[in-house]
């Protein structure tokens, strides 16, 4: 590839006129020898599994008929449908309580080790990002096993607290246990979104601030919540897209959690046993695509308000 | 100028907001995070030294009876003709391919992006960043199916292949190339002859580092952690990843022939996270220079 532009120097410098046009065009189309080898995986791995989930979700195969053109028709199932929408009212639910309550967290987090007033920053940025590092499959088991009567924290403070209040596996229960998980999972990859967006601040604007005689809620108010704006609405829409996605942390707990969580527990566990305890993989495309349409919406609706009020 | 001000102003005062005094009550308040952070691990760890019926019978947060953890950590490695080892292969080879795949790609990708004005681009950048909000999972049942039609489920390529497209990481490397890669730099490499993949990699990939050490961080972090893609592309166990073999072992205790082996599901949980666990400190080191160069440049 070296060696087109090695070709082409030389050549610009013989006759300008015709050369320029020439090497200009060679120009223009270098940017696609960086750029192809990801473009070529992107169609495959990415665009084709949407076109085809889009394909598969006109059709319907039935034991008796064979496979049919049903045009809109699993998009109308899919709205009629109870599963679907159980699973969507408890993941949508839980985006209203659990990703406000994980980014006040990280937020709160992240302005104590920007501060500068703790003791051992360094060791409280690392451990606190590090559950991130854990992957999904081990935090569940271990809060799995914590969990737990038989091994761990909510059995010794239940005893502890002489009464049986902590019942995680509980129906009514499992939701929050599931949202600790989550929350214990991606805290501190907020917090550390969060921390590299106030240490943009130039230091010029502090000075200004004490100058002034700003109080450190006033310079929280006025200068660090403004300034990590942009941070919170990229982690604001990263955690509507997880919420919405919710599948691992379920889908594991469940053997555990003696079969409270329901195969449709979340949308995404829903396509999934269509797919695979279902053979429906028609409805499952159909559950895939819709999930896929609100998530997008939604972060973009909260993109773009979040922005604006970045105008303001 | 600004930094003799602030010197100026700390000395005359002893303090200033961007050298405050340290709190006490401060830490003690953030110390509940780190606590919240580290009682899951502090219990794996603790639990990886007990016998299995220590396991039940012991309080979670003390030690067992007996000493175990050579034991546990034998049994976990030899167990089931050492498939635990073979899964540690497996995750191996999906992180190396995948995630080193998806950073090369990454960081090639969102460094012609910002350096070449070339037909398709503004196309090409508005398709990735949909992509972006275009959440994984919800792709990876489609993927399978369509994966299934051409005959790639059950082999390594149904999760290295997907693992390959990072978005977000060409979108990391993009904006840190516009910030930190001068364009005056590549003319004067093109003026002395420099081929274009040769100026990247001599030059522009040096100072991307921190980018590509960021994207690549990321990457490791999200094909080690994976769970949703191989547990739907793959039937076979013999090219689980440790997260899907580690969760059958669990599933292993409920059932009809139900054979509980809780001490390994624990010591296994362990393995699996030492190595990403000090992977991610190890590459922290170079991404928190990367930070903070980042904002000291603003």
């Amino acid at each position: 590839m070296s060696t087109t532009v090695t070709l082409a120097a030389p050549r610009a410098g013989e006759t300008a006129a015709v050369a320029r046009p020439l090497r200009r065009r060679k120009r223009e189309w270098q940017g696609w020898f960086f750029t192809w080898p990801f473009a070529v995986v992107f169609v495959f791995a990415f665009m084709a599994p949407l076109l085809y989930a889009l394909w598969l979700s006109l059709f319907q195969n039935r034991l008796v008929g064979g496979n049919s053109f049903v045009g809109l028709g699993n998009y109308e199932a899919a709205f009629r449908d109870p599963a679907f929408w159980d699973g969507f009212g408890r993941v949508f639910g839980f985006l209203l309580v659990q990703v406000p309550l994980m980014l006040l967290l990280a937020l709160v987090a992240a302005l104590a080790i920007d501060s500068a007033r703790l003791y051992a920053t360094g060791l409280f940025r690392v451990v606190i990002f590090l559950p991130y590092a854990v992957p999904a499959v081990v935090a569940v088991l271990m809060w799995g096993f914590l969990y737990s009567d038989n091994f761990g924290l909510t059995a010794g403070i239940n005893d502890w607290l002489g009464s049986d209040v902590l019942r995680p596996f509980a129906p009514s229960w499992v939701t929050v246990s599931i949202g600790n998980i989550v929350t214990w999972e991606y805290v501190g990859y907020n917090m550390v979104i969060f921390y590299s967006a106030l240490r943009t601040i130039p230091a010029e604007l502090y000075e200004a601030a004490e100058l002034d005689g700003a109080s450190s809620s006033q310079v929280i108010k006025a200068i660090k919540l403004p300034a990590a704006r942009g941070a919170i609405v990229i982690a604001t829409i990263f955690s509507i897209i997880g919420s919405f996605q919710l599948f691992n942390e379920p889908n594991v707990l469940k053997p555990l959690a003696n079969n409270v969580i329901s195969s449709h527990f979340t949308p995404n566990m829903y396509a999934y046993n269509l797919s695979f305890a279902g053979q429906q993989y028609n409805y499952s495309a159909t559950v895939a695509i819709i999930m896929g349409v609100i998530t997008a919406a939604i972060a973009y609706v909260v993109q773009i308000r979040g922005t604006r009020k970045e105008d303001r | 100028m600004p930094t003799r001000r602030r010197i100026h102003l700390a000395a005359r005062r002893g303090f200033s907001v961007t050298r405050p005094p340290k709190s006490v009550a401060l830490t003690l308040v953030t110390a509940m995070f780190l606590v919240y952070a580290l009682v899951p691990i502090a219990w794996l760890v603790i639990n990886s030294t007990k016998t299995q019926p220590d396991l039940f019978s012991t309080f979670g947060f003390s030690f067992g009876d007996s000493f175990a953890l050579w034991d546990n950590l034998v049994a976990t490695l030899t167990y089931d003709d050492g498939i635990f080892v073979r899964w540690l292969g497996n995750t191996l080879l999906y992180v190396v391919l995948g995630a080193g795949g998806a950073t090369f790609l990454a960081t090639l990708s969102g460094y012609g992006l910002a350096k070449y004005r070339f037909p398709g681009r503004k196309a090409y950048f508005a398709v990735v960043l949909g992509a972006v909000a275009v959440p994984g999972t919800a792709l990876a049942v489609p993927t399978f199916l369509l994966f299934s039609q051409l005959g790639m489920t059950n082999t390594p390529w149904a999760i290295i292949v997907p693992s390959l497209i990072s978005p977000f990481g060409l979108y990391l490397v993009w904006v840190y190339t516009v910030e930190s890669v001068p364009t005056e730099l590549l003319e004067a490499a093109r003026l002395d002859g420099a081929g274009e993949l040769r100026t990247f990699f001599t030059i522009s990939v040096r100072l991307l580092a921190p980018a590509i050490v960021t994207v690549a961080l990321f990457a490791v972090v999200a094909t080690w952690n994976n769970y949703f893609l191989p547990l739907i592309m793959l039937s076979d166990p013999g090219w689980y990843p440790l997260t899907v073999g580690l969760n059958q072992w669990s599933a292993q205790a409920s059932g009809v022939a139900a054979e509980p082996i809780f001490n390994l599901v624990v010591t296994g949980s362990l393995v699996t996270i030492v190595p990403i666990i000090a992977i991610f400190l190890f590459l922290q080191r170079f991404w928190q220079s990367g930070l903070s160069a980042g904002s000291v440049k603003q």
